[in-house]
Formats: structure tokens, C-alpha cells, sequence
């Protein structure tokens, strides 16, 4: 794989992570929050599969790859469990209305 | 050449997809916006000789994640129609600056040389193999986090049964 | 042999939860007590235990488990606090069916830190750290108050990024020695005379990710409101152990592989540290509630461990350890403790505690104890662990360091003075006319870990010839 094809991989998933991150820290709706952190798992596989192809060791990245999949479905699973508690105790899926917890 | 272009598309489309569903102003168009970032990823994940995990992906993440969030947003719903009332405007306040943030920063990336890295020939163990002889333990970790997660659902999810308070 | 340590409570749980009716209470409570138990009693005797003997079907299944003098000090550390907040929670859950669920969740996340203190590979690591932050997330809103489903929600958050880090990480240690294991890194970091950049920065974010599971400043932001808003046995649980091993015991062992030979690392080490101490010290003193109060004081505490670690010495290593395990002794003390008041008052605001010491005098004596531990008072334990941390920095040659470590001790003192001032000490008011000491299942967890603070500080400097100097890793040091 040519250097700039690489460097090109590293570009968008950094892009990717980032923007994800960004999210998840700035937004006020729990659901895109969730989103946000979804983005930045995508961009975490594609960099493990990456590694995995670059070195040779492609069962290993994706041994990993998959492992990560599963462990961040039920941790999405429970996250969306704690929003619909927090939509039937306020209403709203906003942490606005859950300013109260001061920190 | 054409090799390369290919994956060069799949790689802005990538990015521009999950721009999208960040800028989106209605929640469904970033659960969409987020599930064709998953096809995308699948793609690439098949062009990096990874077909186990393209496939998973495919499956969990385009489709199983969407349908979490698609369900989440329905049960949700008098709250998002509100939420998409409320001032685009603001929106557009606090995140006019992350596309040329991006945009900075990807150039900013782009300069880095990086090392000719001669890829290694797609050796290695296959992906059951490896999976099976050497990380047992992600294995056992992986029951252990199905187990977790359905106890999420039975302790979360139940509706909360009036005598038991 | 060790893998019974991740299969055995698994299969416990999966037994415990097959019928659909309910069990008696004391079922899964007797469950989750023995596998506690089982933890110290194995932790403690595991020198001697054929560990590495051949099962007949299970040798086919090579889990690479080890166990050296490090993982026993956890073994034993997580077996006495999954206990503590069994007990606990036996008098806080109230119907049968959440009572069996709390104790399978307990279950999960005992499956998940042994499995942790136990492998030896960075991904895995991040499995099983997960495997125990998701038991810790239902837990914390196990009760569903609007309060702790936002705990819970933080807590889950920037957990998630935590380990976006560590699986970062990990992807830069697949990319530059394309093996995750301990050994694998420890190797690489040797041979190499000039260490190449990409693996250190592999490490320094693997790093990262563990600092925000930690704790530590500036990534504390979700612990005060997940310790608070819990319920009274999982707020012992994430204080007392699954803070630490999630974030603290990577950070052990990586000093341990990493740190000896590399100086460079052991910079962001001490600066976290000190950080941690001194904002968790000051935020501690403005909170008038109980809990809040604990917690910021873990920030503080976890700050002094990681201080040590960034000695980057053996000593200082030492004085890590031994510092976790008394913190995880005295800190689930005095989150019991907070349990049993609660349970008889009803609320954790100390401003309505005015004297209740004279009413609970048990709760009382033994807050007073893990106090005076906390702050470093002799002959308590956390004297002893607090001057070795001085001491490690001082002979680092980080003598600020060490200065810092000591004035914080100071202000560690005056947060707790504060505390037991307000909260336990004075003339009961009238409104507290009706309170007894808390009920049994509160009393005996505290006194016996009151019990071990001080057996553990009075007889400190017979530890190193004891049995149980694996609390002092065996590293044989003098000073």
C-alpha cells in the first residue's frame, strides 16, 4: 500500500474520531450523543482492521474487530436502556433537563 | 490506478457521511447518516482482505444498531418532534465551525510523510484460527458481555411494576 | 487452576439465574459471598496452589492466565469488597427479584475484574474492563432514580471514550510490533536502544484511556455524580475496587514492564497525580453532602497511588500497592459506614448529621478510624503506605514531588476533621432522638475492615517476614 493511500486511511479515520468526539461532548440530546460515540467506534475498527492489513496479521485485526463489535452493541443496549429510563422520569432525552447533578 | 481511486471515494464518503449525520437536524436522517457510514466502513473492511469482520459489521452495525436507534427514537417520539421546532439556527451556532475545523485539520494530516510501510503479504492465521487458539479469553470476555447485557435489558427495561416500589 | 477464577463464577451465575421462580434471598447472597470469600482465601494461599497443573479438558484451552505477587494483592482487595457490599446490599434491596439480579450483576463484574488481574494481554484487558464497567452501569441505576440513570449515563460516556483510547492504543501496538501482550511490549521496549516513538505513543494513549477510567484529573468529571447517586452497597463497590482495578492496576503493571527503563512516561504520571491530589483535597472540603465528600477524597487518594507509580522506582511501586490496598480497605469503610447512617436517617446531607456519633457509636468509632488512616496518622495503615510515597519520591529524586505528597496529607486531614466534626461529633439533635445504630449487616463489614487498618498499620514492620508480604510485592527492599 502506497504511502499516500495510508496516510490517506490515517486522514479520515482521525477525521471521523474527531468529529464523533466532538459530538458526544458537545451535544445535549443523550440519543446523538450515542451517535457520536457510535462514529468513533466505527473509526477505532477500521484504524484496528488497518493496523491488522499493514502488518500481515489480517485474522488478528479482525479477531479484534469483531470482539469490539460485540462488546460495544451491549454497551449501545444499556446506554439506550438509561435513556428510555431518563425519557420516562423527565419527558425530554436532553441533559438540559437533567442539569442536577452539579459537578 | 483504478484500485486506489476506488478506495479513495469510499474514503471521503466515509467522512462526508459522518459529517452528515452530525449536521443533521432530524435525528432519523443521522441514524440513516450513521448506518450508511456503517456500509461504507464494510466496504472498506472487504477491500482490506477482512471479510469476517466486514460481514459483522455489516450486520451489527448497519443493521442492528439502526433498528436500536430507530426503536429508541420511536419510543421517544413527542420529545424529537419538539426538539427539530426548536431553532435550526442554533444548531447552526455551534457547529458552523466544525466542517472547516475538519477541513484544517485533514490538510494538516495529509502533509505528515508518512513511511513507505511495504505491506506485508496478507499471511497470518485466519480469523477463526486465531480466534479460537490464541485469544480464548476475548472469547470467554465476549459470553461474560452477553450475559451483562441481558441482565441490562431485564433490570432496565422492565417496566417497573407498581407493587415492586 | 486459574481459569476457575473467570469459569467458576460464571457458571454460578448462569445456575443462579435458570429458574424463572425466585430463590430464597440467601441463595444468591451465599453465592456471591462464598466466590468473595474464595478470592481472599486463593489470593492469600496461591504460592502454594499447583496453579499451572494440567485439567484434563480445559488444558486444550490455554487462556494465558498468570498470577504473580501483584494479582494476589488485587485477588485479595476485590474478594473483601465484593463482600463488603454484598453485606451491605442485603438490607437496601427489597424485593426478591432485584435482589437476585443485583447479585448477578455483582457476579459480572467479579468475573470481569478477576479476569482482569489475571491475563496478560492489552486487548483483553479492555474486554474485561468492559465486561465490569457494563455490570457497574446497570448497577448504578439499578434503583432507576432519575439521579443515578444520569450517573450512570456520564459514567457510560466517558467510559466509552476511555476505552476508545486504550483500543487505540492497542491499534498502534498491533501496527508496530503487531502482538498485544505484556510480554510482547516488554520485550520490544528492551531491545530497542532508542525506543521507537510509535510505541511509546502507543502506550502514553493506551495510558490516557486508563487515566479517565481512573479518575484522575482532568478526566473526573463523571465520578462524583456515579459514587453519589448510587446505591449505598454499588457505591462501595465502584469506590473501593472497580475504580482501581479499571484504571489503577493497567497503570501498576505497565510501571512495572514499562516505566523502570523509560523515564519519559513517568512525567504524565506525577502530573496527573498531583493534580488528582491537590483538586480532589480542595473540592472535598466545600461538599456538604456525605458521598460527594468520599468521593472527591477517591480522587485525591488514587492521585497519591498514581504519584507513586511516577517515582518510576521499585519503592515506589511498592508503596503503590500497598497504598491500593489499604485505600480500598479503608475508603469501602467509610462508604459503609455512609450506608449505615443513610439507612438510618434516610438522607447523606451532613448537615443533618449533627452528632449522630453518640447515637451510632460503632459507625462512628469506625469512621474515625478510616479517617485517621486516610490522613496518614500512625500507627493506622495509611501511614505507613503515605511515607513510603514520600519516601519513594524523595529517593527518585523528586523531592517537590514528595513535599507536595505531604502538605496534601495535611489538607487530607483538615477535609476529614471537617467531616467528622460536623457529621459525628457535637450533641445529637433533637430530630436524631430516634436512631439506633445501624442493623448488623452494616456493622460487621465496617468493623472488620476497621479491624484490618489497624492489625495492618500495628504490625506493618513485621509484614515483610510474614505470609502476607506479597502485600509488599516481596521485593525485599530495605529502608
Amino acid at each position: 500500500m502506497s504511502a499516500e493511500l495510508i496516510t490517506l486511511y490515517v486522514t479520515a479515520i482521525v477525521l471521523v474520531a474527531v468529529t464523533g468526539l466532538y459530538y458526544l461532548l458537545v451535544t445535549t440530546n443523550l440519543i446523538r450523543a450515542v451517535i457520536g460515540l457510535e462514529l468513533v467506534t466505527k473509526s477505532i475498527t477500521l484504524g484496528l482492521i488497518l493496523a491488522g492489513r499493514l502488518t500481515g496479521k489480517v485474522g488478528l485485526g479482525q479477531a479484534l474487530a469483531i470482539t469490539l463489535i460485540v462488546v460495544e452493541v451491549v454497551v449501545l443496549v444499556v446506554a439506550v436502556g438509561l435513556i428510555l429510563l431518563a425519557h420516562r422520569h423527565t419527558g425530554k432525552v436532553d441533559t438540559r433537563g437533567l442539569r442536577s447533578i452539579k459537578g | 490506478m483504478n484500485d486506489a481511486i476506488v478506495e479513495i471515494v469510499m474514503l471521503v464518503t466515509f467522512v462526508l457521511m459522518a459529517l452528515w449525520a452530525v449536521l443533521a437536524t432530524k435525528l432519523l436522517r443521522a441514524v440513516v447518516a450513521l448506518a450508511a457510514t456503517s456500509v461504507l466502513v464494510t466496504l472498506l473492511l472487504f477491500k482490506l482482505d477482512s471479510p469476517l469482520a466486514a460481514v459483522f459489521e455489516l450486520s451489527v452495525c448497519a443493521g442492528l444498531v439502526s433498528a436500536i436507534f430507530l426503536g429508541t427514537i420511536t419510543l421517544t417520539q413527542p420529545e424529537n418532534e419538539a426538539e427539530v421546532a426548536e431553532s435550526a439556527k442554533e444548531r447552526i451556532r455551534r457547529y458552523w465551525y466544525l466542517p472547516p475545523l475538519l477541513l484544517l485539520l485533514g490538510v494538516a494530516l495529509l502533509q505528515v510523510a508518512l513511511p513507505d510501510v511495504p505491506t506485508a503479504a496478507a499471511a497470518g492465521d485466519d480469523v477463526r484460527k486465531v480466534l479460537w487458539t490464541s485469544r480464548h479469553l476475548d472469547l470467554l470476555g465476549q459470553i461474560t458481555v452477553l450475559v451483562a447485557g441481558a441482565f441490562g435489558v431485564i433490570v432496565l427495561f422492565k417496566e417497573a411494576r407498581k407493587n415492586e416500589r | 487452576m486459574l481459569t476457575f477464577f473467570v469459569l467458576v463464577p460464571l457458571l454460578v451465575l448462569l445456575l443462579l439465574n435458570i429458574s424463572w421462580r425466585a430463590l430464597p434471598r440467601i441463595v444468591p447472597q451465599a453465592a456471591v459471598l462464598v466466590l468473595g470469600f474464595a478470592d481472599v482465601v486463593f489470593g492469600l494461599a496461591l504460592p502454594s496452589l499447583p496453579v499451572n497443573s494440567e485439567i484434563p479438558v480445559l488444558s486444550e484451552l490455554h487462556f494465558g492466565l498468570v498470577a504473580d505477587d501483584l494479582t494476589r494483592v488485587f485477588l485479595v482487595s476485590i474478594g473483601l469488597v465484593i463482600c463488603a457490599a454484598a453485606f451491605v446490599n442485603q438490607e437496601s434491596m427489597t424485593t426478591e427479584r432485584s435482589h437476585r439480579n443485583f447479585c448477578s450483576l455483582l457476579l459480572v463484574s467479579l468475573i470481569g475484574m478477576n479476569g482482569a488481574v489475571l491475563l496478560s494481554d492489552f486487548f483483553s484487558l479492555y474486554v474485561f474492563l468492559e465486561v465490569t464497567a457494563i455490570a457497574s452501569f446497570i448497577l448504578i441505576a439499578i434503583e432507576r432514580g432519575i439521579f443515578a440513570v444520569e450517573g450512570a449515563f456520564r459514567y457510560l460516556l466517558l467510559s466509552a471514550v476511555a476505552a476508545m483510547f486504550m483500543l487505540t492504543g492497542v491499534g498502534l501496538l498491533v501496527f508496530t510490533i503487531g502482538d498485544t501482550t505484556f510480554s510482547a511490549v516488554h520485550e520490544s521496549l528492551n531491545v530497542a536502544t532508542g525506543t521507537p516513538l510509535l510505541l511509546k505513543m502507543a502506550v502514553g494513549i493506551f495510558i490516557v484511556g486508563l487515566f479517565i477510567k481512573g479518575g484522575l484529573v482532568p478526566f473526573h468529571g463523571w465520578l462524583p455524580g456515579a459514587y453519589s447517586s448510587a446505591p449505598p452497597g454499588v457505591s462501595i463497590l465502584l469506590a473501593g475496587i472497580v475504580t482501581k482495578v479499571s484504571g489503577i492496576y493497567a497503570l501498576v503493571r505497565i510501571a512495572q514492564d514499562v516505566l523502570v527503563s523509560d523515564p519519559s512516561l513517568s512525567m504524565i504520571l506525577l502530573v496527573a497525580g498531583s493534580a488528582s491530589i491537590v483538586v480532589g483535597a480542595i473540592a472535598a472540603i466545600g461538599q456538604s453532602d456525605l458521598k460527594r465528600m468520599l468521593a472527591y477524597s477517591s480522587i485525591s487518594q488514587v492521585g497519591y497511588i498514581v504519584l507513586a507509580l511516577g517515582a518510576g522506582t521499585e519503592l515506589g511501586i511498592v508503596a503503590a500497592t500497598f497504598h491500593l490496598f489499604n485505600h480500598a480497605i479503608f475508603k469501602s469503610l467509610l462508604f459503609v459506614d455512609s450506608a449505615s447512617v443513610e439507612s438510618r436517617i434516610g438522607t447523606t446531607d451532613m448537615g443533618k448529621m449533627g452528632g449522630i456519633g453518640a447515637k451510632m457509636p460503632w459507625t462512628g468509632t469506625t469512621t474515625g478510624i478510616a479517617m485517621l488512616s486516610a490522613a496518614g496518622i500512625p500507627p493506622f495503615s495509611g501511614f505507613w503506605s503515605k511515607l513510603l510515597i514520600v519516601l519513594a519520591l524523595w529517593k527518585a529524586g523528586r523531592e517537590g514531588f514528595a513535599v507536595l505528597a505531604v502538605v496534601a496529607s495535611v489538607l487530607t486531614l483538615g477535609y476529614f476533621m471537617v467531616m467528622q466534626h460536623r457529621a459525628f461529633f457535637g450533641k445529637p439533635s433533637a430530630q436524631l432522638d430516634s436512631v439506633k445504630e445501624a442493623s448488623a449487616g452494616y456493622v460487621v463489614p465496617a468493623v472488620v475492615f476497621a479491624l484490618i487498618t489497624v492489625l495492618t498499620g500495628v504490625f506493618f514492620p513485621l509484614l515483610k517476614d510474614s505470609p502476607l508480604s506479597f502485600l509488599l510485592l516481596n521485593k525485599g527492599l530495605s529502608w
